[in-house]
């Protein structure tokens, strides 16, 4: 059967580049463990060549498959199931990447990118180290290939084909219109392709900047733990098990920068772009990214020990195997569906859970026994670090960041935890022998996350970071080994006085006020800001004392000074957040004790409300020319005039099927603090239906007359009778009726409705009183003088919008201290790069 | 050295097995109803047939309606915040709260819809590569 419209050739292409990177990762890990291993120079020359033809191959097969879904999304070939689920014609070609990875087969797909620009690098080096980390490259590029197979073996899916078609995935099965006379049990319509019109378009939410850049940053740096991880395993391998040190270290501060930087964007994304207030949530996507930056720091500085002074070698070689471990862990958390309920992203289980946790176990069970396997004959001097060493207060350091990422794991895991219980009793009552054992009354675990959720974590990691803070600012003033008493304090005495200088001045005018968790933690958020200003000027004042200014050799020092930036504003943004949409014209909420939160601020158009410091005006909206897509202006102006601003922020409206509301927040940016605002509810769209209808009052003058809202009182009737008898006939009269309006709140408005008779008909104006979602006519007047009003109210008539606003303060400290950590971190990887350079030049 | 390694190892075991003693249970109505005054999650989906009581004009920080669970058990609910917009259209609500004086205090609604996107927008969340398949929701456009 043949379909007319269809493009197969590129999915047949595809599927053959699939294979051929799978197949080629197999040769490719194959050969370099030959050449790893083989003696016969010659042997080894050709295994080498081999390895290095099949890694390239399958670099050009991962970047053709890329190349491939790039223009069957481009394209809008309808016909492939990938194009049809993530792209739409409106798409703008910008957001075409984000489709790409918006996918769990595109996000796979990246990571093998990832790798193989990685695996090039790798490829230019003249190292004996080469070959053995290439192999194990090659075979976590293997492992990764299988996700996008697509393939059934024995009924099991293994990975999830990126090339399938619409016809073939299911999602045209209960559609009648496109079979053959309307029978589902019959084939596709040949022509089924024309009356798919459009596809089903990139989540509205990640149609953001942001989204094109996030998932690579993060990718590369999920794919950059592979390498220290792949030396490690390698030096395990030769059995030289400190000799790959100093190759390894420019790729451990490059994975830190770079996986830093990708998480921290997910961060810059969810406060730019998504409508739940902050950057960070503690949700187990996030904490997932974060466990193995924190145990790939902790490496990276065991591994600096180790270049120092020959300690720490076992600890690295802990924290690289787990580094990676932990990439391949959160991989299977967060796509294996397992998080269900506790992570308010969304998870698809792709039908891949056992092969997901084959890829985790088929890296963890081996390269664990093997660690442990060699773990006595990895060198460790027996001589114990003095206190008064550098690389004593590193280790300690390191293993804090190691333990911290454990504990955030381990309150992450919750759902796992319960998973497992329910397997264990299915087993157990499975055997008869144990049937019995459990009870009848015993259940399995059913946890579910805390109360407040956030401040399980907070109320641990704040006291990491205290720490953290404290040894960032004192270990760079210690030397390796031993350090003079006199020499640290002499050295220290500046940053100490100018840091008790910069909190005195930060209490002063800044402060922190966090009294929600008691004193204990405010305190204790108290002493995290100081020891981050103390962090903070001891590691810019060691860029002079330490490095002589000089910034090329004071890589760590920068790094530090940006971490300690990243804390500051932590701590200040954070604890100082205020919800400003809950004080209204002066009040702040709650009003007493017990009173409920009133977060959410309704803004009817035209009716300036006082907020906070602020008067807020909603202007009204506009839409996107071609989507769904509401700009909802709203006019800030500041208590004294002097500042005012407009902030647009917009929603998606009941896009393409999908009922409700999907909002993203605008923000204006100060130096100092950034104010922003989302729009929580708008009003429903069938409401908007104007279903009411004018009731009819009679009324004289001075009389009053109740409306839902408030009274009206009739004053006396006018009229006009000079009216030209071209337009109003004979007898045209115009009558006008002053009335004035007294609402519940309190606000009194004064109207002349106008009515005429003309050409023997009566002819109404309506009036319109917004505020009070009334309209207003005067219908007619009677014989006796009487005046008929016509009323009508309706929710309809409001156009208003519900939002919540926040203020931030100190937001730009964590931003510029992210950029600064990298930058620091990659001046240091540069430095160590030439280091070594110059080292074998010389040798 | 050693001393050191052993007490940091202690004190995250401990803090992790404190964490246990914060978490919060799944329950039904009927279990919730029994632990009144705990904070529980409540699995439950919106009794379409009961009004749901929302006037972002009067108040934008009140909503009431009935949650029923799949035992039959039904309650009402207040949640002091925006109404989430696609309340009607879930399949599936986790109500975060507890239950006190005769209806459950909700802190916060997580909804489930049955057709995509509609976990990802309950909270206005979603994330790359986790994006819920069509296949087990509407089938064309």
């Amino acid at each position: 059967m043949s379909y007319t419209g269809e493009h197969l050739v590129y999915g047949q292409f595809g599927n053959f580049f699939i294979v051929l990177s799978l197949l080629a990762a197999a040769v490719a890990a194959i050969s370099f463990a030959r050449a790893t291993v083989v003696q016969e120079p010659s042997d080894k020359k050709a295994w080498l060549t081999l390895g290095r033809i099949a890694f390239i191959s399958q670099t050009l097969a991962v970047f053709a498959i890329f190349g491939l879904i790039f223009y069957i999304l481009q394209q809008h070939l309808f016909e492939y199931h990938y194009a049809w689920k993530h792209s739409s014609r409106s798409l703008e070609f910008k957001y075409l990447l984000a489709a790409i990875w918006e996918g769990q087969e595109g996000s796979f797909l990246l990571w093998m990118t990832c790798h193989s620009v990685l695996g090039l690098v790798l490829l230019t080096k003249r190292s004996e180290w080469g070959a053995p980390v290439l192999s194990v490259l090659s075979m976590v590029q293997f492992a990764l290939s299988t996700m996008i197979m697509g393939l059934y073996i024995f009924g099991w899916k293994m990975g999830s084909n990126p090339f399938i078609l619409l016809r073939d995935s299911g999602v045209l099965d209960n559609a009648p219109a496109l079979h053959v006379n309307f029978d589902i049990t019959q084939a596709l319509r040949p022509d089924y392709l024309s009356s798919i019109k459009d596809g089903n378009d990139l989540n509205p939410l990640l149609q953001n900047y942001w989204m094109v850049i996030h998932p690579p940053v993060l990718f590369m740096g999920f794919a950059s733990t592979s390498i220290p991880f792949a030396f490690a395993m390698a030096g395990l391998w030769k059995k030289k098990y400190g000799a790959w040190a100093e190759e390894a270290l420019p790729w451990a501060l490059f994975s830190t920068a770079v996986l830093g930087v990708g998480i921290m964007m997910g961060g810059m994304w969810a406060y730019e772009s998504l409508s739940f207030g902050g950057y960070w949530a503690w949700d187990p996507v996030e904490n997932a990214s974060l466990v193995p930056w924190l145990i790939g720091v902790a490496g990276l500085h065991t591994l600096l020990i180790y270049r120092a002074t020959e300690q720490s070698l076992r600890a690295t070689y802990l924290f690289f195997i787990l580094g990676f471990l932990f990439i391949l862990y959160s991989t299977f958390l967060t796509r294996s569906g397992i998080l269900g309920e506790t992570s308010v992203h969304a998870f698809t289980d792709l039908g891949m859970n056992w092969q997901l946790l084959a890829f985790l176990s088929v890296f963890t069970l081996p390269s664990l026994a093997w660690f442990l396997q060699a773990y006595k004959r990895i060198p460790s001097p027996q001589k114990e670090e003095e206190i008064s060493s550098r690389e004593f207060w590193m280790f300690i350091g390191s293993l804090l960041f190691f333990l911290s990422a454990m504990v955030i794991i381990g309150q992450t895991s919750l759902p796992v935890y319960n998973k497992l219980s329910t397997f264990f009793f299915e087993q157990i009552r499975s055997i008869p022998l144990l049937k019995d054992w459990l009870g009848p009354n015993a259940t399995p675990l059913n946890l579910a996350p805390p109360n407040d959720l956030e401040f399980s974590y907070n109320s641990v990691q704040i006291y990491v970071a205290i720490i953290v803070a404290l040894l960032t600012a004192l270990t760079q003033y210690f030397k390796y080994r031993h350090t003079e008493t006199r020499y640290f304090w002499k050295k220290m005495l500046i940053p100490v006085l100018v840091s008790g200088i910069l909190f005195a001045l930060f209490s002063w005018q800044v402060g922190i006020d966090y009294p929600r968790k008691g004193p204990v933690f405010e305190g204790s958020i108290w002493l995290a800001v100081l020891l981050s200003i103390y962090a903070l000027v001891a590691n810019l004042s060691y860029i002079w004392i330490g490095a002589r200014g000089k910034l090329q050799h004071a890589g760590g020092s920068i790094a530090h000074v940006g971490f300690a930036m990243v804390l500051l504003g932590i701590f200040i943004s954070s604890s100082n957040k205020e919800i400003i949409s809950n004080n209204i014209d002066g009040i702040p909420a709650p009003l007493a004790e017990g009173e409920n939160p009133r977060e959410n601020l309704t803004l009817i158009q035209d009716m300036p409300v006082n907020m906070a410091n602020y008067t807020l005006t909603y202007l009204g909206d506009s839409a996107h020319p071609k989507k769904q897509l509401w700009y909802y202006k709203i006019r800030f102006v500041n208590k004294n005039g002097t500042d005012s601003f407009l902030l647009t922020p917009n929603a998606f409206v009941n896009y393409k099927g999908n009922e409700g509301l999907m909002a993203n927040p605008d923000a204006r940016h100060y130096w100092d603090h950034d104010v922003f605002t989302y729009i929580t509810s708008i009003p429903n769209p069938e409401n908007t239906a104007d279903t009411s209808r004018f009731v009819p009052y009679v009324r004289k003058t001075g009389d009053t007359l109740y409306y839902s809202k408030g009274t009206l009182l009739v004053q006396s009737l006018g009229l006009r009778d000079n009216v030209p008898d071209s337009l109003f006939g004979q007898n045209g009269k115009l009558y006008e009726l002053p009335v004035s309006v007294q609402a519940a709140t309190g606000t009194s408005y004064q109207l002349t409705l106008r009515a005429a008779l003309a050409k023997g008909q009566w002819i109404s104006l309506p009036d319109t009183l917004t505020t009070e979602g009334m309209i207003l006519k005067l219908q007619k007047v009677l014989p006796d003088g009487s005046v008929e009003l016509g009323i009508k109210e309706s929710d309809a008539l409001l156009k208003y919008v519900t939002l919540k606003a926040y203020r931030y303060p100190w937001i730009k400290l964590l931003w510029y201290g992210v950029w600064i950590t990298a930058i620091g971190l990659l001046i240091s990887m540069i430095r160590r790069i030439r280091i070594r350079r110059l080292r074998i030049a010389k040798s | 050295m050693h001393i050191i390694l052993l007490v940091l190892i202690a004190a995250s075991i401990a803090v992790l097995v404190s964490f246990t003693n914060t978490t919060s249970t799944y329950d039904t109505i009927e279990t919730a109803k029994e632990k009144s005054g705990t904070y529980v999650h409540l699995m439950a989906k919106l009794d379409k047939s009961a009004p749901i009581e929302y006037d972002a004009l009067n108040n934008p920080n009140y909503l009431s309606f009935t949650a029923v669970d799949s035992l039959g058990s039904s309650v009402k609910v207040v949640y002091h915040s925006a109404k989430p917009d696609n309340l009607e259209m879930s399949d599936k609500l986790v109500l975060k709260g507890k239950f006190n004086n005769g209806y459950f205090e909700c802190e916060e609604i997580q909804t489930k819809c049955p057709s995509k996107y509609k976990e990802a927008e309950a909270q206005g969340k979603t994330h790359p590569g986790n994006v819920p398949d069509p296949r087990n929701g509407n089938a064309t456009n």
